[in-house]
């Protein structure tokens, strides 16, 4: 008999990966397990679950059939070996940081970066007594100096937000490693269609799945994807490799292998953290993903329309698309995002904060509102809003002015897009 | 990271599955042991688990016994949880018992003894788990996001 043919292709895993039918009802779609638990076997079997002896439900709280479906598609199209689901993007960084880090550590990160992010490390990471530094993402000398003694992790995005900056994750993975460090990426701006960080020498993939995951701004959540191939048993990091008091000295590394860190993950850093995603949520999430592919290539395609529109304006100062031709990214850009740069960027109105202001109250078709990644066109003014917390040397360094607007640009046709751009421009 | 995926088939993984009678290696009764872990799991599973380590009288009940040459009826898998020099020992054993294949867990990487038991006609996995693949073809692997790599739209009986 022959072998059986194996499905490889994006599109395909986007549709199925993760989401068989289910063997007790046949419902096609997956089912929506709305359960806050689940009914043991015995009682031998209630303690090997909570022992990790064997993978089975106990709490949703820690984990969930239609949550499972998700994680599983993520990892899958992350090229990872497993995936945790979260309530929000910024649950699912907490916890990957949790996991590796203590009191004393410190994080070397891209100073590109979503000002939820900054917020976090800068002032709950400090909290902690987790220092901090960050560096220009774009001078990998810079991250080659900035590891210290106790340094645990580098820290970018595939695509910094809003600056438009692209990672060189390849050379910035081969610092890390030298180091003995793993590498951390926030993709939510590259999604797995457009980047797979992992496949270039990252360790763990972070994401906000609110955005172009999910697609349609409706539910919250996050996913963190680990590649199973860093050595946590490399001296440096105890809290993973030595034997864990928070799980009766279980040695996680050791015990799970590939699967370590990630059962760390679940087991004790979502368990304590509660920071778990709804099951209707994570069905909406799967659901969107499906059609993550085909919304992507119209993302990219409208993207690259209106970035070279607003170019041509004279009422335009600088348009910061990493997808542009003339972008200092482009080489990046070519290496890492072949089929595009994303659909987020920024552009600069000479007339500042009052040209931002009005810009943004005569559009018609894009919605003024802090969120990107939906099938709708949305724009927002950073300085005031997302980025709002930083300071100006931040804002400089993150790429934000007072005159800065980003638009995330949505599914709808690009002629109407450029309508309500130009129909804005000519008010100001 | 090294690359063994000659010694990972997984057609080979899945025989193996379907197989009963699993010695282990180095089991040991401490139950923070990954052997401990792995046993369990397929004694919990559907397995017949054999204790091989000549430092534990007995574990989960079942006689353990010092190497594979003192287990009386022949057994299917040798699964090995030990340092790797002892591995062409324990792969000359195997096929000197008839067993039909040898599965070196993670980090049990001996080029020598793989190279005893092909001689001898048995069927090597290196560098894997066999728990871990049990959870990913038959076993509930999935229901913690792990990454099972299966696309199907068969429904499967319970």
């Amino acid at each position: 008999m022959p072998d059986l043919p194996e499905f490889r292709g994006f599109h395909t895993r986007s549709v199925h990966a993760g989401a068989r039918p289910d063997p007790h009802t046949g419902s096609r779609a997956m089912p929506i397990h709305q359960t806050t638990s689940y009914v043991f076997e015995d009682s031998e079997s209630a303690a090997a679950y909570f022992n990790l002896q064997e993978y089975g439900n106990t709490y949703s709280r820690i984990m969930n059939p239609t949550l499972a479906a998700f994680e599983e598609r993520v990892a899958n199209l992350e090229g990872g070996v497993g995936a945790v689901g979260f309530a929000s993007g910024l649950a699912a960084q907490s916890a990957a940081l949790f996991t590796m880090l203590e009191a004393g550590d410190h994080v070397l990160a891209s100073s590109a970066l979503y000002g939820g992010t900054i917020t976090q490390f800068k002032h709950f990471l400090r909290k902690l007594s987790v220092e901090l530094d960050f560096v220009d993402p774009d001078d990998l000398e810079a991250w080659r100096n900035g590891a210290k003694e106790n340094t645990k992790l580098f820290f970018g995005e595939t695509i910094g937000n809003p600056s438009g900056s692209v990672l060189d994750i390849s050379g910035l993975a081969s610092i890390a490693h030298d180091h003995g460090l793993p590498l951390m990426i926030d993709n939510t701006f590259g999604t797995p269609y457009l980047c797979r960080p992992l496949e270039w020498g990252a360790d763990i993939v972070v994401h906000s799945a609110t955005k172009f995951m999910g697609g349609h701004g409706t539910s919250l959540g996050g996913v963190v994807v680990e590649s199973g191939e860093f050595d946590w048993s490399n001296g440096r990091f105890p809290v993973i490799a030595e034997p864990s008091p928070a799980y009766h000295g279980l040695k996680f590394h050791e015990t799970f292998g590939t699967f370590g860190y990630l059962m760390k993950l679940r087991a004790e850093t979502l368990r304590d953290l509660g920071a778990a995603m709804s099951p209707f949520n994570a069905f909406l999430l799967a659901q969107g993903i499906e059609t993550l592919p085909l919304r992507m290539r119209q993302h990219v395609a409208n993207a690259v329309k209106v970035a070279e529109f607003l170019q041509a304006q004279d009422k335009v100062e600088t348009v910061r698309y990493a997808g542009l031709p003339d972008s200092k990214y482009a080489p990046l850009v070519e290496k890492y995002l072949p089929l595009g740069a994303g659909a987020v960027f920024c552009f600069d109105l000479p007339g500042g904060r009052d040209a931002g202001i009005k810009f943004i109250e005569s559009l018609q078709l894009f919605s003024h509102l802090a969120n990107v990644g939906d099938a709708k066109s949305l724009v927002i003014h950073p300085a005031t809003t997302t980025h709002r917390q930083l300071n100006d040397e931040e804002l400089e360094a993150a790429g934000i002015g007072a005159g800065t607007v980003r638009v995330s640009i949505g599914i709808e046709d690009s002629d109407d897009l450029i309508a309500d751009l130009a129909y804005a421009l000519e008010q100001i | 990271m090294d690359n063994y995926t000659e010694w990972q088939s997984p057609e080979t993984i899945q025989q193996i599955l379907n197989c009963k009678r699993v010695a282990v290696v180095g089991l040991s009764s401490n139950d923070l042991r990954p052997s401990n872990f792995v046993g369990y799991y397929l004694s919990r599973n559907g397995y017949e688990v054999i204790p091989v380590n000549p430092r534990e009288d007995e574990v989960f009940g079942l006689k353990s016994y010092p190497s594979i040459s003192d287990i009386p009826d022949p057994v299917d898998v040798v699964d090995v949880f030990r340092d790797p020099s002892a591995v062409p020992e324990i792969a000359a054993d195997a096929v000197a018992a008839n067993a039909k294949y040898l599965w070196l867990q993670f980090g049990v990487i001996s080029p020598e003894g793989v190279a005893i038991a092909e001689r001898g006609g048995i069927e090597v996995i290196m560098d894997r788990c066999i728990k871990i693949e049990h959870a990913r073809y038959m076993g509930r692997m999935h229901w913690l996001g792990f990454n099972t790599e299966r696309i199907s739209a068969v429904r499967e009986a319970l």
